[in-house]
């Protein structure tokens, strides 16, 4: 094992951390705006350069570790803070560098209307999300781990809720944070447990501690599943998917970075960090699977009723991270992780590009579009890429990482989600071709207004083309790359695997092709075919009714019972009590009649009885 | 007639002063009252005296008729005071001190 060089990592951190403090404490020039958005450029551009360095120096295998004592007890250090680069971090380092800085670049345009402080403001928790998924990312030790987890899930609810005076954004918000919280009480369960039985929390430690054999299995499979119960809701895995699709309020670029390329991406990278923990527990591996194949169905089948640009894409990420996730539950985390780093690029560009049109048509919802490809040609061109690459076509972006999980899959020995996930390739296809086709092909809507519409849809302004080009170009180039030059695989894929995965992908693209640019296929037959599975679907399958269900009832109805505890019993006891020696006081006051004659009656009397008590009962 | 007639009497007298204090509404007749508690107890003194050979017990009965017409005094001018004040020598109306 080399030793490299972590310097590189950690200014890319704090160079994050640089941005967010200037902009946070220098109040005046967050109000300014865009000067606030060019210093919070400038800090992303100098990380991504400190990132894809870091990753160079890593690249070949070295790690290294940079580590400050944090929490002293006893004599000891009880938690470290500091950075841990190898080549999964730093890779995955310059990826969160690249997304951030792109979406910087591309939000100066998107958010062009906003008002400077709102401006200021934006950039500020743009730069707070990218600090803090770098602390996630670089994490030496799960405390530093869970910190940042937890500074994500706040970026994350800060960013959702960016036009917080919009009800549905803030509601989107808080429910992204509730959802995700439930999940990270997992997490931290996990990790303190995995304390008490490690007496560590640095993951090289307890690697090592691992692979000595020196840790009792006994009573592991609890603690894997609970770290994964904190991805899962960070990776928005079913049931705890329900935030994401909501959490797509925020704005557009908001969404390309947190909620497509990074954040959710989160839950996928614990898992790859802690591997050959859950390598353990099997069992734990086999519900990590299935859960995550299921997912992918479902967000799939989701994601072909939508109407919505952004919700498609949205399911479509669920749906994706399922996929990573069964990869992972099959036990072979690297493939989960090269779709991440693939999936993280081109659905960036897709949000991005959907940002795009949203930004020239003013409207989120398909029927609104049509015939876009003529008046932005590049903007439905990068889509397109963006599309081919999701659809996991020969060349582009995600064909090579789709099929490693298809094969890493089927090599796990898991035919049922295999079966599965070849279905979800085929749904991913048609739902996202459908996206294409209804909004850049096909004819443009009837205008209601007749000429007085304002709407002239054209292609984005630089600083929006800049970031869709780079992202395009970079997803042409990793597919290309990895077409031609397969990397050394960690297990036997069939020979059939390549033909049955990219025929299902163009069976979707001709399904979809036929079904609403040619309409040989009526949509309308197409959606009364699958009559009883659409309507599920255009109810979201009633999950988001069954949470809302449990809320009403458990946690609402726990609400009352203490709430009728707390005012009937506990402040019932003390209004008695009170009351009662307030009606007491006002009761012996009537006896101070004021009347000196009562006072030497009461005076005699008194003396009448010390003197009987005296003689009967002294005697 | 034995010491115990005379403390009888002066039981009797108590009874009769504290009972005219603590019923009589008006002010003057408190004082009375008070007068014959006063001279109760200076019919003990003196009955003792009596009985015991004992000069000190008049001695005293003259000091405290004396304590006596000085008390008397003092409470008459409080009591024309109160009059000129309240216009009223009521014990009854007399209630400031009620709470």
């Amino acid at each position: 094992m080399m030793t490299g060089d972590g310097t590189f990592a950690l200014a890319a951190l704090l160079l994050h951390a640089l941005g967010f403090l200037t902009l946070a404490i220098v109040a005046p020039l967050r109000r300014l705006g865009r000067p606030a958005a060019f210093f919070s450029i400038a800090c992303a551009l100098g990380s991504l350069a400190a990132a894809v360095t870091a990753w160079q120096r890593h690249m070949g295998g070295a790690v290294s570790r940079l580590v400050w004592q944090w929490l002293p007890s006893q004599g000891q250090t009880l938690a470290t803070v500091g950075v841990l680069a190898d080549s999964d971090s730093t890779v995955m380092l310059s990826l969160v560098a690249l997304v951030a800085c792109l979406v910087q670049i591309y939000s100066l345009a998107y958010l062009s209307d906003e008002p400077a402080p709102s401006f200021g403001r934006y950039f500020t928790y743009q730069s707070l999300f990218a600090f803090s998924m770098m602390g996630l990312v670089l994490a030496p030790n799960l405390a530093q781990l869970f910190i940042c987890w937890e500074l994500v899930g706040v970026s994350s609810y800060l960013l959702i809720g960016f036009w917080y005076k919009k009800p549905e954004a803030a509601r989107a918000a808080v429910k992204a944070f509730w959802i995700t919280k439930a999940g990270d009480v997992g997490l931290l369960i996990g990790i303190v447990l995995l304390w008490r039985l490690t007496g560590t929390f640095d993951l090289t430690e307890m690697r090592v501690l691992v692979e000595s054999g020196a840790l009792p299995v006994a009573g592991l499979s609890i603690i894997t599943f609970c770290l994964y119960l904190g991805a899962a809701g960070k990776s928005a895995q079913f049931p705890m998917h329900i935030w994401l699709p909501d959490a797509m309020e925020g704005p557009t670029p908001v969404s390309a970075l947190i909620h497509a390329a990074t954040m959710v991406t989160a839950g996928v990278y614990l898992l790859l960090r802690t591997e050959w923990l859950f390598a353990l527990t099997p069992d734990v591996l086999l519900i990590v699977a299935w859960i995550g194949a299921l997912t992918a169905l479902m967000a799939a089948i989701l994601a072909c009723v939508q109407d919505d640009i952004k919700r498609v894409l949205a399911y479509s990420t669920v749906s994706q991270l399922g996929y990573m996730m069964t990869a992972i539950g099959a036990g072979f985390a690297s493939a989960g992780f090269f779709h991440l780093l693939t999936h993280g690029l081109f659905k960036a560009l897709l949000f991005l590009g959907a940002g795009a049109v949203i930004h020239a048509v003013h409207s989120n919802d398909l029927p609104h579009m049509g015939g876009l490809a003529r008046k932005m040609p590049q903007t439905a061109i990068v889509f397109l890429i963006g599309t081919l690459s999701l659809a996991g076509i020969p060349l582009f972006g995600g064909f090579l990482s789709k099929e490693e999980i298809l094969g890493a899959v089927w090599a796990g020995g898991l035919p049922g989600p295999f079966i599965i996930l070849m279905i979800v390739a085929f749904l991913t296809a048609f739902y996202m071709f459908r996206v294409v086709f209804l909004a850049f092909f096909g004819h443009p809507p009837a205008h209601d207004h007749g000429h007085g519409s304002h709407t002239h849809p054209h292609d984005p302004p630089a600083a929006m083309a800049l970031p869709l080009w780079v992202l395009a170009l970079l997803s042409m180039a990793v597919g290309v790359y990895f077409t031609f030059t397969h990397p050394e695989p960690e297990f036997e894929s069939p020979g059939w695997l390549t033909p049955a995965a990219v025929s299902a992908a163009l069976a979707g693209i001709g399904l979809a092709w036929l079904t609403y640019e040619r309409k040989i296929i009526n949509a309308a037959s197409l959606a009364a075919a699958f009559g009883p599975i659409r309507y599920a679907a255009i109810h979201r399958f009633w999950i988001d009714d069954v949470f809302e269900g449990i809320y009403n009832a458990v946690l609402l109805g726990f609400s009352k019972v203490v709430g009728w505890l707390d005012r009937y019993i506990v402040d019932g006891v003390l209004n008695v009590v009170s009351s009662w020696t307030l009606s007491s006081g006002d009761d012996l006051r009537t006896i101070q009649t004021g009347r000196v004659q009562d006072y030497v009656y009461g005076v005699a009397v008194g003396l009448l009885i010390l003197l009987l008590w005296a003689r009967w009962a002294l005697a | 007639m034995g010491l115990q007639a005379y403390l009888t009497l002066a039981a009797i007298v108590f009874s009769i002063g504290l009972f005219g204090v603590v019923t009589r509404r008006n002010t003057i007749s408190i004082l009375l009252g008070v007068e014959l508690m006063l001279n109760s107890v200076n019919i003990n003194l003196v009955a003792f005296s009596r009985f015991s050979g004992d000069l000190s017990g008049m001695v005293f009965t003259v000091f405290t008729i004396c304590i006596t017409v000085v008390e008397a005094a003092l409470g008459l001018a409080i009591v024309i005071l109160l009059f000129r004040v309240r216009r009223t020598a009521t014990a009854d109306h007399l209630d400031l001190l009620k709470g």
